[in-house]
């Protein structure tokens, strides 16, 4: 018989107003389980005010690989920040 | 005149609330002591830390319990005092409390009855006319909220999970519902506190313990089973030979060493 | 804690593969550049061994090392102690849970690991297999064996394996009271009755050789540091972490007022800290092959806790299979 749970990953919002962050996974057989179980695990020390559990196989992931051609095209693209522009010191308020 | 003075509640004496406020505190210890014993022997790892979570709030409403008695009694005693320095005939918890583990199944069946109590005393109490009582027991209302959320999520897994599992929990059900008769039948200090806006009537809290106890047994395809009387009293230190060991275990170290600070 | 560094199987040849397209060299230069190698990066083979063994030792180490302390839950002398120490306990399995997490992200599951563990295959440090006899044992172990793990771990946040590291930074963090409370323990017990500084000075006798070795062989006999250091899973050779450990511990024991049980401890001038004397290696592997005075004892209560809780687990998996993986049971309460 099948005594696996299923593996899930674990995101808190540690504060109001702020996101949800990965903090970890654990294991658990269905989704209100999971919930206690991330709570019992993860926000012992009021590390949170909310969860979200994923099951980690919904989790679909950028292949490192290609990491390349993901990410470099966006270095040379300096025009995209606001330090780019020479703007004189008189000038307020921009 | 004397219309005014009729017209207000009856008040407690201290020896009345400290007994009171024992019932509570000495359930919350002997049930946190009971759950701590699972710790590192729990069917999953993280089984082990909700039941210690768990065991930590119940430890700790017993602390504030327990040091709200003493000062009530006003004899100098603490939370140690009272924890480790009492017998059996004088703890005040339910009987359903002291109850041993047995099978994971079996501790989440106690674990089930006595948090929809505790859950709906306290939620009561948060509104007691014993203003330091009432600001305990509004704490302590959402630590068993979790807990019986908990409790009541296993019940219905265990219960409708597998043949085997239903067997074993449906037997704990057997074996430990004769003990719910004194949480739910009011003696002459529940009536009496309830009559002083202490504690709440015990027939309301009856009627949401069996509309919540009932609504997850048939959710975990359990049978409810008839009332049965019981014969030993918890509450009024008529204890089962179970709390003997436990104490024991929980005494024997202050009482080797009396005098002494740790 | 509890890492230990431990000399076991394994192919210790890390150039065993070829170098298809500078892989290896690629591989290397980001650790030295202290890029952390992330769960799908392309890692050497031997580099994910050393990294689940080592993980799944450490994580082994905290859930067994809940059966000591977790032996006196029940009988704290004060109900302060008692949540200090289910609060400890409780820590140990979470950090047992991290570990086991980050361990998985190398691609291999926890059930197999558990059962590298209750098999006895899979090590775990052998401070685990000594006996907690008294209250004192409770204080002992928090000072000198968190002591040790603490010194132990800390380098390890900054291990090269981010997820790893990442688990060691939430665990320092949580166990910074844990050595604490071990210390205000025997401090109590220390300024107490005579039975109590008796108690004390009998945990220490029987704790701190015990905890010289959590630091695992000594240099000349380890077989992974140096691979260990270059990859940064391993950031300080064992004998330099022992070294900090009895500096820094020595006083504090004289402050107690209790004595260190070695007759050749004494101060080096020239290195201006405290030198122990030999260390029983002999009783540091008997513990490790199986011989402790509790190894028995430990995986037994592991075993039986991992069988009783079967059918807890199928259970569950049933009722999950039956309502969903969405199933919220008891929705209602």
């Amino acid at each position: 018989m099948n005594e696996d749970w299923v593996l899930y990953e674990v995101f808190i919002r540690s504060r109001s107003g702020l996101e949800h962050k990965h903090v970890g996974s654990l294991h658990a057989a269905d989704a209100r389980m999971a919930i206690e179980h991330a709570r019992d695990t993860y926000t012992r020390r009021q590390e949170g005010v909310s969860l979200w559990v994923v099951r980690s196989s919904e989790i679909v992931a950028s292949d490192p690989e290609e990491a390349d051609a993901l990410f470099e095209p966006a270095r040379d693209k300096v025009y995209r920040h606001p330090t780019f522009y020479a703007i004189p010191d008189e000038v307020k308020n921009l | 005149m004397s219309m005014a003075i009729a017209a207000e509640r009856p008040q407690a004496t201290a020896e009345e609330r400290c007994e009171y406020t024992l019932r509570l505190a000495d359930t919350s210890l002997v049930a946190g002591q009971r759950l701590a014993e699972w710790l590192g022997h729990g069917p999953a790892l993280e089984e082990d830390l909700a039941l210690g979570n768990i065991a930590l709030d119940l430890i700790g409403q017993a602390r504030l319990l327990l040091a709200l008695a003493g000062r009530i009694e006003g004899r100098g005693r603490d939370e140690d005092a009272l924890a480790f320095w009492r017998d059996a005939a004088q703890f005040r918890n339910v009987s359903l409390a002291e109850q041993p583990n047995g099978d994971f199944g079996h501790t989440i069946v106690r674990q089930c009855l006595l948090d929809a109590w505790q859950l709906e005393t306290y939620a009561s109490l948060a509104g007691s006319a014993d203003t330091e009582l009432a600001d305990i027991a509004k704490k302590a209302a959402k630590e068993c909220r979790y807990h019986w959320r908990y409790s009541a999520g296993w019940l219905v897994r265990l219960g409708d999970g597998t043949e085997e599992s239903h067997r074993r929990v449906s037997e704990a059900v057997q074996d430990l519902w004769r003990f719910t008769d004194e949480l739910l039948t009011p003696d002459a200090l529940d009536a009496r506190m309830a009559e002083c806006g202490i504690a709440p009537p015990a027939a309301a809290v009856r009627e949401r313990w069996e509309q919540r106890v009932a609504a997850a047994l048939r959710e975990a395809k359990l049978p409810c089973p008839v009332h049965q009387h019981y014969p030993w009293h918890g509450k009024r230190g008529v204890h089962t030979e179970a709390l003997g060991h436990l104490l024991a275990t929980l005494q024997h170290l202050p009482r080797a060493h009396p005098g002494v600070s740790w | 804690m509890y890492t230990q560094a431990l000399d076991s199987a394994g192919s210790a040849a890390p150039q065993g593969e070829a170098d298809e397209d500078g892989r290896l060299e690629r591989f290397q230069a980001r650790i030295d550049r202290d890029e952390k190698i992330e769960p799908k990066d392309w890692m050497p083979e031997d580099y994910r061994q050393t990294l689940i063994r080592q993980i799944a030792q450490h994580a082994h180490s905290e859930i067994v090392g809940m059966l000591p302390e977790g032996n006196w839950i029940t009988r704290a002398p004060s109900l302060r102690r008692k949540v200090v120490l289910i609060a400890k306990v409780q820590d140990e399995g979470g950090h047992g849970m991290y570990l086991y997490s980050a361990a998985e992200t190398l691609g291999v599951s926890r059930t197999t690991l558990i059962e590298q563990l209750l098999s006895g295959r899979a090590k775990y440090s052998s401070i685990f297999n000594y006996p907690t006899l008294t209250w004192a044992d409770i204080g002992a172990i928090g000072w000198l064996v968190d002591g040790a793990a603490i010194m132990n771990q800390i380098p390890l946040c900054r291990c090269s394996y981010g997820p790893y590291a990442r688990a060691m930074v939430r665990i320092c963090k949580e166990e910074s009271f844990h050595q604490r409370q071990g210390y205000e323990l025997m401090l109590a017990l220390a300024r107490g009755s005579a039975a109590q500084r008796a108690m004390a000075q009998d945990a220490l006798n029987r704790w701190w050789w015990p905890s010289l070795m959590m630091f695992g062989p000594s240099d000349a006999h380890s077989v992974h540091t140096a691979q260990s250091m270059r990859w940064k899973i391993k950031r300080f050779s064992n004998d330099e972490l022992r070294q900090k450990f009895i500096s820094v511990t020595v006083p504090q024991a004289q402050y107690l007022g209790l004595t260190v049980p070695d007759p050749e401890l004494r101060w080096d001038e020239a290195a201006q800290h405290y030198r122990a004397g030999p260390i029983n290696w002999s009783e540091f592997h008997a513990v490790l092959k199986g011989d402790g005075p509790c190894n028995r004892e430990r995986l037994a209560a592991r075993r039986e806790a991992h069988e009783a809780g079967r059918w807890v687990r199928e259970a569950a998996a049933a009722y999950a299979e039956k309502h969903g993986a969405g199933a919220v049971p008891a929705r209602s309460g």
